[in-house]
């Protein structure tokens, strides 16, 4: 989802001219942005194709002639609420938003120190929080099966919670840690010598310093989550269910309602479109951090 | 107000290996500015960090106002520090960075408020009070990172290289400011520095550091007219000494074939050493007419000429022996160029002379 919304906005930058306007643009620049909007459109149209197509008629939306002007229509979004869309849209709501705080609170503390006050084995503990991502999921899933059945945690929206947690918690260590190892070491020493305790200097000193990388990998984690669809769909029935297996589900029945399929898809990806939106300037200055200092 | 001893003090960071401070002894009177100086790797800021408490002191201990601070955590030595790259807390504005040691000892707000106040008229800085530190100019930076340490009113000053992020001309300001408000505070000053002019301008001792161990503790006069080695007699003085290595002659040593005696007590303490270190400071060469007798004056091919207005240095090779290179200072006008022949003589008065293997002084 997020590659194919910043497409169309690199576009525009390569495209349109920087002000004030350089004199004469060669030709191979000007190819290479009609070959920029050419990609980019290809990309971005179907997405934009399928957010058309939520606002018809089911009539219109499936004539042999597309059809680009129509009365456009909230049927179809009241359609996918009457489907009962709400109870997933609520369960994804709580397991992203509590597995990435989850991961931040462990994972802050868990980058600093294996940035700041690194040890002997810190390699190796870095090693291990990246080796688990080696292993398919597919491969773990059965043992995870038999785990969460055992504990009668089974279509539990709290089981997602965890198992959302532990698979975001090595990438957010990692991608936090590179933001730490960006705050120069003579601050933590000054505010040692200030006398300052150490939750003191990490939440008043080295927190505001990389905020912005802190919100990229917040980001990353609530994208993650949001889009989780394996574990959801063999962990889950009716009641834990997250809005990726709604979708499924809702294929299979109304597969041949293209307008209210393209309702409830465009509502899946609405929420984390809305969060990379909000979270555009920030997630620049996180991943550009080491020229801001 | 303290006095600070490092009583045969080490850091060894891999054992076994060469500490990185190697039995430091040195005394920091009260109330005196003393500058550590050395090249890189000589072992200075280390010496530093471990009276800052940021280097665990491994053999020997550290004494502040006679307290063993071995054990002692930084925030409990009573220190302020100012870093090279001045460490200012980002997120703060300019009066918080200022007040944020003395909130972290508990001081109430009213008189935090008020020792920041006085620290920033002191250094100029009130307008700027309410500025983050990105908003604010090197110099400015600076000036910020010292009123931290000022307000902190601390027994001891620690400063890391505290100018070397200025550009020449805001440091040789600084440096003054720095001197002067030193004096006034009269605050014990361990600074550290590689340059050796900020050591020669700033202290009221200098402590000589080479591969971890403490070359010489001296005022500046002192370093400048009696080096204890010829590594103090390279490091101190700018452009450095002319250190030649010389075979002995009957009395004295010779240079570009000619015969350059040595005071008595000199060539005694010489003994039967059949090579010699000399120093000759560049302002020690007499410069003589080129018609001068060929016994009596060292012959000379200028290389480069350094006109610095009041005076100018002059780098030569000897005519005799083109492998040796000299500086000499002449006066600002000197009038010759690359190429041009040159007499010149050393003063013997002024010669300084080391022995050839160890670099000890002689006498």
């Amino acid at each position: 989802m997020a590659v194919t919304t910043g497409t169309p906005s690199d576009t525009q930058e390569t495209a349109a001219p920087p002000e004030p306007r350089r004199q004469k643009r060669s030709a191979a620049n000007v190819w290479l942005g009609v070959v920029a909007w050419v990609v980019g459109i290809a990309f971005f149209f179907p997405v934009l194709w399928m957010v058309l197509t939520s606002f018809k008629q089911e009539t219109d939306a499936y004539t042999p002639t597309p059809k680009i002007i129509f009365e456009p229509t909230l049927e179809q979004y009241e359609g996918v609420f009457a489907a009962g869309v709400g109870p997933y849209l609520v369960n994804s709501v709580i397991a992203t938003v509590f597995s990435t705080l989850f991961v931040l609170l462990l994972g802050i503390p868990a980058a600093f120190a294996v940035s700041l006050r690194p040890v002997k084995k810190t390699q190796d503990v870095l090693f291990f929080f990246i080796s688990t991502k080696m292993l398919p999921v597919v491969a773990v899933i059965v043992p995870i099966y038999v785990v969460v059945n055992q504990i009668g945690m089974l279509d539990n929206i709290w089981t997602l919670v965890v198992l959302y947690t532990g698979m975001n918690l090595p990438i957010a260590v990692w991608m936090l840690r590179s933001f730490f190892l960006e705050v120069p070491g003579e601050l933590l020493e000054q505010a040692s010598i200030d006398g300052a305790p150490l939750w003191r200097t990490l939440r008043e000193i080295v927190l505001p310093i990389i905020s912005p990388g802190i919100f990229a990998t917040a980001l990353i984690c609530v994208i993650f989550a949001w889009n989780e669809f394996f574990f959801a769909v063999n962990l889950t029935a009716a009641n834990a269910g997250t809005m990726p297996v709604f979708l499924v589900g809702f294929i299979t029945s109304e597969g041949l309602y293209w307008a209210q399929l393209s309702a409830a898809a465009t509502m899946a990806a609405l929420p984390v479109v809305i969060a990379g939106w909000v979270a555009q300037n920030k997630l620049v200055q996180g991943l550009s951090f080491g020229a801001v200092k | 107000m303290a006095e600070v001893v490092f009583d045969k003090a080490s850091r060894i960071y891999t054992p076994g290996a060469k500490p990185a401070v190697d039995g430091l002894d040195l005394t920091v009177a009260d109330g005196d500015l003393v500058v550590l100086v050395g090249p890189s790797g000589s072992g200075k800021s280390t010496a530093l960090r471990m009276l800052a408490g940021l280097e665990p002191i491994d053999a020997g201990s550290v004494r502040i106002d006679g307290r063993d601070v071995v054990d002692v955590p930084s925030k409990d030595r009573d220190i302020a520090m100012v870093f090279q790259n001045y460490a200012l807390y980002p997120s703060k504005t300019v009066a918080e960075n200022m007040a944020f040691p003395l909130k972290m000892r508990g001081m109430d707000k009213e008189e935090r408020a008020q020792r920041v106040r006085q620290a920033a008229d002191m250094l100029g800085l009130t307008e700027y009070l309410d500025r983050k530190p990105k908003a604010l100019s090197g110099g400015q930076r600076q000036r910020v990172a010292m009123g931290r340490a000022i307000v902190r009113e601390p027994q001891v000053f620690l400063m890391d290289e505290p100018l070397s992020n200025l550009d020449a001309k805001m440091r040789v300001q600084t440096r003054a400011q720095i001197a002067e408000m030193q004096n006034r505070l009269a605050v014990s000053t361990v600074y550290v520095t590689h340059d050796q002019v900020e050591a020669m301008t700033m202290g009221d001792k200098v402590a000589v550091l080479a591969d971890g161990k403490l070359q010489q503790y001296a005022t500046p006069p002192e370093l400048y007219d009696r080096p204890i080695n010829a590594f103090v007699a390279g490091f101190i003085g700018s452009p450095a000494m002319n250190l030649l290595d010389l075979p002995r002659s009957s009395s004295g040593v010779t240079l570009g074939g000619v015969e350059i005696p040595l005071p008595r007590d000199i060539s005694d303490a010489a003994g039967s050493r059949d090579k010699l270190t000399v120093g000759i400071r560049p302002e020690d060469w007499v410069l003589e007419s080129n018609d001068a007798d060929a016994s009596s004056v060292i012959k000379a091919v200028v290389d480069v000429v350094e006109e610095l207005g009041s005076e100018s240095y002059l780098y030569a090779h000897l005519a005799e022996d083109t492998g040796t290179t000299i500086v000499v200072r002449g006066p600002g006008r000197v009038g010759v160029r690359f190429g041009d022949p040159i007499a010149v003589r050393p003063n013997p008065e002024a010669l300084h002379v080391f022995d050839a293997e160890t670099g000890q002084r002689l006498p």
